[in-house]
């Protein structure tokens, strides 16, 4: 895994067309391996449940493309974008939600649950505004030892309006700590709507902040270059000793909450309005002038790097049943 | 051999974990210039400094969150929850998150987290400062629950739930923050999950734990003016449970009477009787019978106070009627 820098060249601000293009190939990995778990899901093969993050792909590449390695994360139900944006390989991924021992997490906690201690992801979490508390107390041990690494946790707009939320931007605040709070604001708390989950106008959301006096980014989710510039700035205030900052970033969901939500609470015209004007791999792609055929190509590559993943998730290990008790205690 | 109370002898241990580790710290509310509102962290911000012994707002999900966060990362906090109703503030972070993470993640991550935490009535406090909720916590896989009953106990119960690598809730009881024990002249760490057998007895077994060890005692002495020889084991770490000392015990006795201040039903004794009756079955010669308080939020008026929660006399009485059976 690469340095910042090494990424992007000194301060991490040289946002080249090669980057770009960089952050473009992710998004699609994403998007495909995505596309791919939705259809391995509705064909059976995979157990539980889905939350997939179509549309938001760019706040995931934006976001952990501006951290270094010891940097950690903690993601929420939606993690699969966060979690490849991190740095774990997307055949381990796969092989979680496969439940397979060489899963991420190792058939201990699937698609919610995506864990690699060793990239820095300490954890999906399944409770809405539930690692948030944990990232204040992270970013408090690395200030208590002195070292240059930052926290991040993703929440979305129905995560602020648990007590967590409160409780965590408070302390943050208050012992300024070097966290950074990456707020995903799709408008939608599973399917009920902005309108009817928060008291002030979604576009507004970031105003919450002020209450603590912390620190307030806004960027465009759809935006991959601006949301990287915005998380760069984040990281380097949370690092100064200023305190945390509440990162906003306006994004949209493109489906349901679930895989197989009928979205009847959506109204179609809109949904087909903002698939056609709001898909950040589409806008970078336009921006970049990708063609066609130059698209095929990126495609064809991610495509194959998602279709390994499915084949060395189902040639991977069931978890012996009795190994469910391995974990209990340290 | 030197004499502490029990509220010093938590201190003692705090203190000496401060001293040597720089990895350990204590968080809480009113902890720090306050001393906590059981005076039992007086005295370390002076020695310690404010960032090692942190004040934190009223946020119990974020005090525990944050610890959890601390841990993984690495640290040994020890954060404290004022009374252990309060810790229903932060049950999501203790059961989906502390308990959680290990298993979650494959054995990835470890959280050597310690929450202390106290409660219990005798002193009017009312239904919201005197809960006992202990066996809330025996239900969660992935926490440990230790009890302590006595200033030695406390001591080394409390270095071993530190630097255990599991999150740890650390009951200690209102009530017993003034009395007097020995301890050794040095912290003797107590492995968590083994019982002690407060006193040799072959008629009966009273498996207590908390204020309720004392009451079992001191029933234990009237009993034993009646003729019956009363043995008195607190298992002081509740989970993971030392079921092989207590079911020696009950082999040996063939009676048992389980005891805590918790109400009764759905309380910890309910999972010792079911843990002796199955383990110890053949040689069980009465019925379990289970103290404990009676099922009502505790009353404030100190008569119904005192009448709900139970004392030596009602371990007395169910000593008396588990040997009453033939």
């Amino acid at each position: 895994m690469t340095t910042v820098e090494e990424r992007t060249g000194p301060g991490g601000r040289g946002v080249s067309e090669e980057v770009l293009r960089g952050f473009f190939r992710e998004m699609l990995l994403i998007r495909r391996f995505e596309e791919k778990v939705e259809d391995r899901f509705r064909a059976g093969d995979l157990p539980g449940f889905l939350h997939v993050a179509i549309g938001q792909e760019a706040t995931a590449t934006g976001v952990c493309a501006a951290l270094e390695r010891e940097d950690v994360i903690a993601s929420t139900h939606r993690a699969h974008g966060h979690t490849i944006a991190k740095g774990t390989p997307v055949e381990r991924i796969m092989a979680e939600l496969y439940g397979k021992l060489e899963g991420c997490s190792h058939g201990y906690g699937g698609s919610m649950h995506l864990y690699d201690l060793e990239v820095g992801n300490l954890g999906a979490n399944a409770v809405v505004g539930g690692g948030l508390p944990g990232i204040v107390g992270a970013a408090l041990a690395f200030q208590m030892r002195g070292e240059k690494r930052v926290a991040v946790a993703f929440l979305g707009d129905g995560a602020t309006n648990t007590g967590t939320f409160h409780e965590s931007m408070n302390l943050a605040q208050l012992w300024k700590v070097p966290a950074v709070f990456v707020l995903e604001n799709n408008g939608w708390a599973e399917s009920t709507p902005a309108s009817q989950h928060l008291p002030l106008p979604v576009e507004e959301l970031g105003k919450r902040a002020l209450a603590y006096g912390t620190k307030l980014i806004e960027a465009d989710g759809q935006d991959v270059e601006a949301v990287y510039l915005a998380m760069l700035g984040a990281r380097e205030h949370a690092m100064s000793g200023k305190g945390p900052v509440l990162l906003h970033l306006r994004t949209f969901r493109l489906t349901g909450h679930y895989v197989g939500d009928p979205q009847v609470y959506r109204d179609k015209e809109a949904l087909k309005q903002e698939r056609e004007t709001k898909d950040p791999i589409r806008l970078l792609g336009a921006r970049l002038e990708i063609g066609d055929e130059e698209f095929a190509a990126i495609d064809a590559e991610v495509t194959a790097e998602v279709e390994a993943a499915v084949e060395f998730a189902k040639a991977g290990t069931d978890p012996p049943p009795e190994d469910a008790l391995k974990y209990v205690y340290a | 051999m030197p004499e502490l109370t029990y509220r010093e002898a938590v201190r003692d241990a705090l203190g000496k974990a401060l001293r040597e580790d720089d990895t350990v710290f204590v968080m809480g509310e009113d902890i720090a210039e306050m001393g906590g509102s059981m005076a039992v962290t007086q005295g370390l911000l002076d020695e310690f400094g404010p960032d090692r012994v942190r004040n934190t707002p009223i946020s119990e999900m974020a005090i525990v969150g944050s610890g959890i966060g601390a841990a993984i990362q690495g640290m040994r906090p020890i954060v404290e929850i004022m009374y252990e109703d309060f810790l229903t503030i932060s049950m999501e972070q203790l059961v989906n998150q502390a308990a959680k993470h290990r298993t979650m993640s494959g054995g990835q991550v470890k959280v050597p987290l310690t929450i202390r935490t106290q409660g219990g009535a005798g002193w009017s406090p009312g239904a919201q400062h005197a809960q006992q909720v202990e066996a809330w916590f025996t239900h969660v896989p992935g926490l440990k629950v230790v009890f302590a009953s006595t200033p030695e106990d406390v001591r080394g119960l409390l270095w071993s739930a530190i630097y255990d690598d599991n999150p740890v809730v650390f009951f200690e009881h209102r009530t017993l923050y003034p009395i007097k024990g020995e301890v050794p002249e040095e912290l003797v760490p107590i492995p968590l999950g083994k019982a002690r057998v407060h006193r040799a007895g072959d008629d009966v077994t009273v498996v207590a734990t908390g204020r309720l060890v004392h009451e079992a005692l001191a029933a234990a002495e009237k009993a034993e003016s009646e003729g019956i020889s009363v043995e008195v084991v607190d298992p002081r770490t509740l989970l993971p449970l030392d079921d092989e000392t207590i079911l020696q015990s009950v082999k040996k006795t063939t009676r048992c009477v389980t005891a805590h201040e918790a109400v009764t039903r759905g309380g910890f004794g309910a999972e010792l009787a079911a843990v002796i009756q199955h383990g110890a079955f053949d040689w069980l010669d009465a019925p379990i019978e289970r103290v404990g308080a009676k099922f009502a939020p505790l009353a404030f008026a100190p008569g119904m106070e005192q009448w709900v929660v139970p004392h030596a006399d009602d371990v007395l009485e169910a000593i008396r009627r588990t040997v009453a059976r033939s």
